[in-house]
């Protein structure tokens, strides 16, 4: 379970949310909303253990993130709105040294496989920035395909896909929370998902 | 662990070679700044060769300098670096793999190449011995204090400035003893004892150099 407790996030001199606490619990869904600059990044930063809170503090099972750090590191996904992706690297490739990186290592067969079912068929070997910013931010994707991980932080999973790869991603995060995963993502487009536990997070109009 | 070390130099150098352009800047300023000196200062053996250990030092000093600041900058820049620190593999061991790589691809070619140079600037074969042996042990200490710089320099504007402004006072023991190997082989004097400093400014960078450029790096992206 994840539990945030009295979250505040300042960003130069301005508070962009204080006093925030809410939990995650397996099967559940957050959905983070709020305007532009609301610091829904930010929130997510946090959680991902990139970025410190100004206040507050973030547990996975009642332990600080912090303190756990590996620990939790193995547990959780991360999916930026940078895609975190190598242009001079093939997408098969992109695949298997991401999460080699991040000590889950695949074998070749798996990412094949991932990126077939992704819909990348075809263009497993093609260099990453031969492909168009759909089926790059696609390349990013499919780890959430291999991943082990329990808890999944998306930050715009959405943007830039079509609507067959949006239907697909929502039947992607439906069997993660049926494995009892959680998920927290930020959104602006309308989505179903039909066995979750959906909550809702407004971080507000943000300051002016 | 050791994965983790074997799949980031993978990684690296397939990048690195797929830009070959980019390997060869750092062995070019080499060989073009250590050239321009018996042009500059003219032909007379003796003088180059008095010159030699240092001109040569000082320019593989800058040489290993040039690329530094792309490090970490390409990885920041994609996103790939986020990835990289909330790995769940030690981040200090992944920086380690591409301070490596960044050796592997800048230091060692300087090396190889500098025992040519060395013969340009009239030094005797048992100079160029030593001169490789100091580059061969010094350039990796260069890389390493580099990428704490480049670590904490990151995302910064202009950060190329305050890089040198950093590491180059750090640097500045490396170069003394380096080019004063050279000189006491030169002169036939001893060499042992800056072999044991230059040594034992390897051993301590790489204890300390990753660990303080992933804690750099933490703080760039906080």
């Amino acid at each position: 379970m994840l539990e945030c407790i009295g979250l505040e996030c300042v960003r130069g001199d301005r508070t962009l949310f204080s006093d925030l606490s809410f939990s995650v619990k397996e099967g559940e869904l957050l959905h983070l909303k709020g305007a532009n600059g609301s610091g829904k990044t930010s929130l997510l930063r946090m959680l991902t253990g990139l970025m410190s809170a100004a206040e507050g503090e973030i547990q996975w099972n009642g332990e600080n993130i912090r303190k756990l750090r590996e620990e939790y590191q193995k547990e959780m996904l991360y999916i930026g709105h940078l895609p975190g992706i190598k242009g001079d690297l093939t997408a098969l490739e992109n695949l298997r040294v991401n999460n080699a990186l991040n000590g889950t290592e695949i074998s070749e067969e798996e990412a094949w496989d991932a990126l077939g079912e992704i819909g990348l068929k075809g263009r497993e070997d093609l260099p990453a920035r031969a492909l168009s910013q759909g089926q790059g931010r696609r390349v990013a994707l499919a780890k959430m395909l291999v991943s082990k991980a329990k808890i999944w932080i998306l930050d715009e999973p959405f943007v830039a896909l079509d609507v067959k790869a949006v239907a697909m991603l929502q039947k992607v995060l439906d069997n993660h929370l049926q494995q009892n995963g959680m998920i927290v993502l930020t959104t602006h487009q309308e989505f179903t998902v039909s066995h979750a536990n959906v909550h809702m997070l407004d971080l507000g109009q943000g300051v002016a | 662990m050791i994965e983790v070390l074997r799949w980031v130099i993978w990684r690296d150098m397939t990048l690195a070679l797929r830009r070959k352009s980019e390997v060869l800047t750092a062995v070019l300023f080499f060989v073009i700044v250590v050239s321009l000196f018996p042009l500059g200062v003219g032909p007379e053996k003796n003088t180059l060769a008095t010159i030699a250990p240092g001109v040569l030092w000082v320019a593989a000093l800058l040489a290993s300098m040039l690329s530094l600041n792309r490090l970490f900058a390409d990885d920041y820049n994609d996103g790939t670096l986020e990835q990289l620190i909330i790995s769940s593999q030690p981040l200090a061991m992944i920086v380690f793999g591409k301070i490596m790589s960044h050796w592997f691809l800048t230091g060692l070619p300087l090396v190889l190449i500098s025992p040519l140079l060395g013969y340009q600037l009239g030094l005797d074969p048992d100079s160029i011995i030593i001169l490789m042996l100091t580059l061969l042990i010094g350039t990796p200490v260069l890389s390493l204090i580099g990428a704490v710089g480049a670590g904490l320099t990151l995302g910064v504007r202009g950060g190329g400035v305050l890089l040198s402004l950093l590491i180059l006072p750090l640097y500045i023991p490396v170069l003394i003893f380096g080019s004063g190997a050279v000189e006491a082989a030169r002169t036939g004097l001893g060499v042992e004892a800056h072999f044991s400093l230059l040594g034992a400014f390897l051993v301590g960078a790489m204890i300390l150099a990753p660990i303080g450029a992933a804690a750099a790096l933490r703080i760039s992206l906080d």
